[in-house]
């Protein structure tokens, strides 16, 4: 007798699981990079090579994650949602990850020295950047509910807080981003002049963490919005 | 007339033979497709759905499966031309049932998603064509089978949308989902009590000697329909809301209330299924048996013997309980888009559009409708994923099954015919 019934293969695999999935792969990964700092600022080159090894397999796994979802997600697929929007947050989470392992990248092909000044910002720009991709998980973990109940009703309003939410703490990193430029500003007559443009760069990366965990959210608000 | 009578009793066993080989198979494939969706939701066991399965598609074969039956034997071809050959009509209908059957095994064994219903349909139209004449096929009713196979889909598909719309409206977009899952759930348990009695009652009740007027059946559907609800609500009551369940998927405690739900759908499903599709395998069986027992009598009106009924029940469940198992198996282990509230819906989408279809006496197919109806809750955005390619290759199995049973049925017909002379 058959082995595969054919209600049962009707059923594609949903991609919002992986969705979910690709999201917390994500999020562990970002969660990685204040300890990339922690061991930068320590000078523990041991502690920062871990770290950025660490980090560079679960960008991969996210990549693995990412690649599964866009093969299966053939254009055939009776989903709920457009799937180029689904593939735009796909996108987007998948990013962040990718900025991850650039700012591990970066941090361990120089030595890259961290001024006195810039420690306590650093830390908490990377910190509330970190915080920024979580709301983004919180928000993606929403999809199941959101589909449940049609995009619509209490829940989308709740997922919309949550959006609102997640927008407020990226701004918040754009001010902590501005404050840590005002400060390398300052010392930059005292460093070399190639660290600078560097520091520059891992700054706006550091911030480009927050940027792309709100497009998350704003992506998922296209789908509400429809 | 002499052919009838020197092999009669050899007629009537290869009859019941082949009409137990036919719903074994359907039995086997066909309700574990249709029990699919409460397994696959997770609502109720592989051992809860067989139990349920084998009461009640026995009882809707036994109370609510004459129609259909009727026409299987009679509205298909046109047995007047050979009133006077009878046996080339027995030769013909255990061809077909043999054609069916034969088909149903290759083609559930390669996992192609036929419909009994069209194998049944394609192997006597084949057996018509083959044995009488291209004339004697009623082409008007086959039309009339096509017609369902499409609007059965979606009648199945609109019911479950529009349930599945007012669960989201009543429960999901309330403020608090989980109470307003609680107030609801008799509800939607009536609905279920009530569709499938007052389908059934309608019409399906002639054999049994039982009339009642609409206005009566109205009353008995309702009451069954309030006795139902009762016994749910006293189930649904004692559900109490999952805190750690919803922290990972906060409508999980409403998930838990339309679980003891299922038990009501699942029944309703198979009682569906049973009035409707034991009817493949036992209606060319009737015609043998009423051919044989009248002494060579073609189109003469005869009541169905619920003895047969009876058997092609029988047959079901042997099914069931020794393939149908596996099968469910795999959906149950497959199937894990479905939730308890998708389940609900699907599901008695599909049971009222069966029963409904069966009390009009079209020969749907539940695999149909239950397509139909999944998609009508994927439609209303409750299932993450549709493969709308699978949905591609059941419609061209759909295709390909009719004129596959018709060449088995010509080519049984002419062998039984080569046989007896």
């Amino acid at each position: 007798m058959q082995a595969i019934p054919p209600l049962s293969a009707l059923f594609a695999r949903s991609p919002f699981k992986p969705m979910r999935q690709h999201m917390a792969v994500v999020h562990d990964c970002v969660g990685l990079v204040p300890g990339l700092f922690d061991a930068l600022i320590d000078g523990d080159a041991a502690a920062l090579l871990a770290a950025r090894e660490a980090i560079d397999a679960k960008e991969s796994e996210a990549d693995a994650i990412k690649n599964d979802v866009r093969l299966h997600l053939p254009k055939s697929l009776f989903l709920p949602v457009d799937r180029r929007d689904l593939l735009a947050i796909l996108e987007v989470q998948d990013r962040i990850a990718d900025v991850s392992q650039d700012i591990a990248g970066l941090l361990t092909q120089r030595e890259l020295k961290v001024l006195e000044s810039m420690r306590e910002g650093l830390r908490e720009l990377v910190q509330r950047c970190v915080e920024a991709c979580g709301q983004a998980r919180a928000i993606i973990d929403e999809l199941d509910e959101l589909i449940e109940t049609g995009f619509r009703g209490p829940e989308a309003a709740r997922v919309e807080a949550m959006i609102a939410q997640l927008n407020q703490t990226e701004t918040e990193t754009d001010a902590l981003v501005t404050r840590l430029l005002q400060t390398l500003f300052q010392h930059e007559q005292t460093m070399d002049p190639v660290s600078v443009m560097l520091w520059y760069q891992l700054i706006q990366w550091i911030g480009n963490l927050a940027d792309n965990a709100e497009k998350v959210g704003e992506r998922l608000l296209l789908l509400i919005a429809r | 007339m002499e052919i009838i009578a020197t092999h009669g009793t050899l007629f009537l066993v290869l009859a019941i033979v082949f009409g137990l080989y036919m719903t074994w198979g359907i039995g086997a494939n066909d309700v574990a497709n249709a029990m699919g969706t409460s397994v696959g939701s997770g609502a109720i066991s592989i051992r809860q759905a067989i139990l349920i399965a084998a009461i009640f598609e026995f009882a809707g074969a036994l109370i609510a499966g004459g129609n259909v039956t009727a026409t299987i034997r009679k509205g298909i071809i046109d047995p007047g031309p050979i009133a006077q050959t009878p046996e080339l009509l027995v030769y013909g209908m255990l061809a077909a049932l043999l054609a069916a059957a034969i088909w149903l095994m290759i083609a559930t064994s390669r996992g192609w998603p036929v419909s009994t219903s069209h194998t049944i349909v394609g192997a006597i139209v084949g057996f018509g064509v083959a044995g009488i004449g291209v004339d004697a096929v009623q082409w008007a009713a086959i039309g009339q089978i096509a017609i369902s196979w499409i609007l059965s889909p979606l009648l199945g598909g609109l019911i479950a949308w529009l349930l599945m719309l007012s669960i989201r409206e009543l429960i999901f977009t309330s403020d608090n989902p989980f109470l307003s899952a609680k107030r609801w759930g008799p509800f939607y348990l009536f609905l279920v009590g009530w569709i499938v009695s007052l389908v059934s009652l309608f019409k399906g009740l002639k054999h049994l000697d039982l009339h009642l007027t609409n206005l009566q059946s109205l009353m008995v559907a309702t009451v069954i329909g309030l006795l139902v609800a009762i016994a749910g609500k006293l189930m649904i009551d004692r559900v109490q809301p999952n805190v750690s369940a919803d922290r990972d998927f906060h409508f999980a405690s409403v998930e838990r209330v339309f679980a003891p739900m299922m038990l009501f759908t699942a029944c309703a499903m198979a009682f569906a299924h049973g009035s409707n599709d034991v009817a493949n395998g036992i209606g060319p069986m009737a015609a043998v048996v009423s051919i044989v027992q009248s002494g060579g009598q073609v189109g003469q009106e005869s009541a169905l013997p619920l003895w047969i009924l009876g058997l092609g029940g029988i047959g079901i469940v042997v099914g069931l309980a020794t393939m149908g198992y596996r099968v469910m198996q795999t959906i149950g282990v497959r199937i894990t888009e479905l939730t308890p509230t998708r389940g609900y819906c699907a599901t008695l989408a599909a049971a009222a559009t069966v029963v409904l279809a069966s009390k009009t006496g079209l020969p749907v197919s539940t695999t149909h409708i239950a397509v139909g109806a999944v998609m009508g809750v994927g439609l209303a955005r409750g299932i993450g994923a549709l493969d709308m390619r699978v949905i591609g290759n059941i419609f061209v199995s759909w295709l390909v099954t009719l004129p596959a049973g018709a060449l088995l049925a010509a080519i049984f017909f002419f062998i039984f015919k080569a046989i007896f002379g």
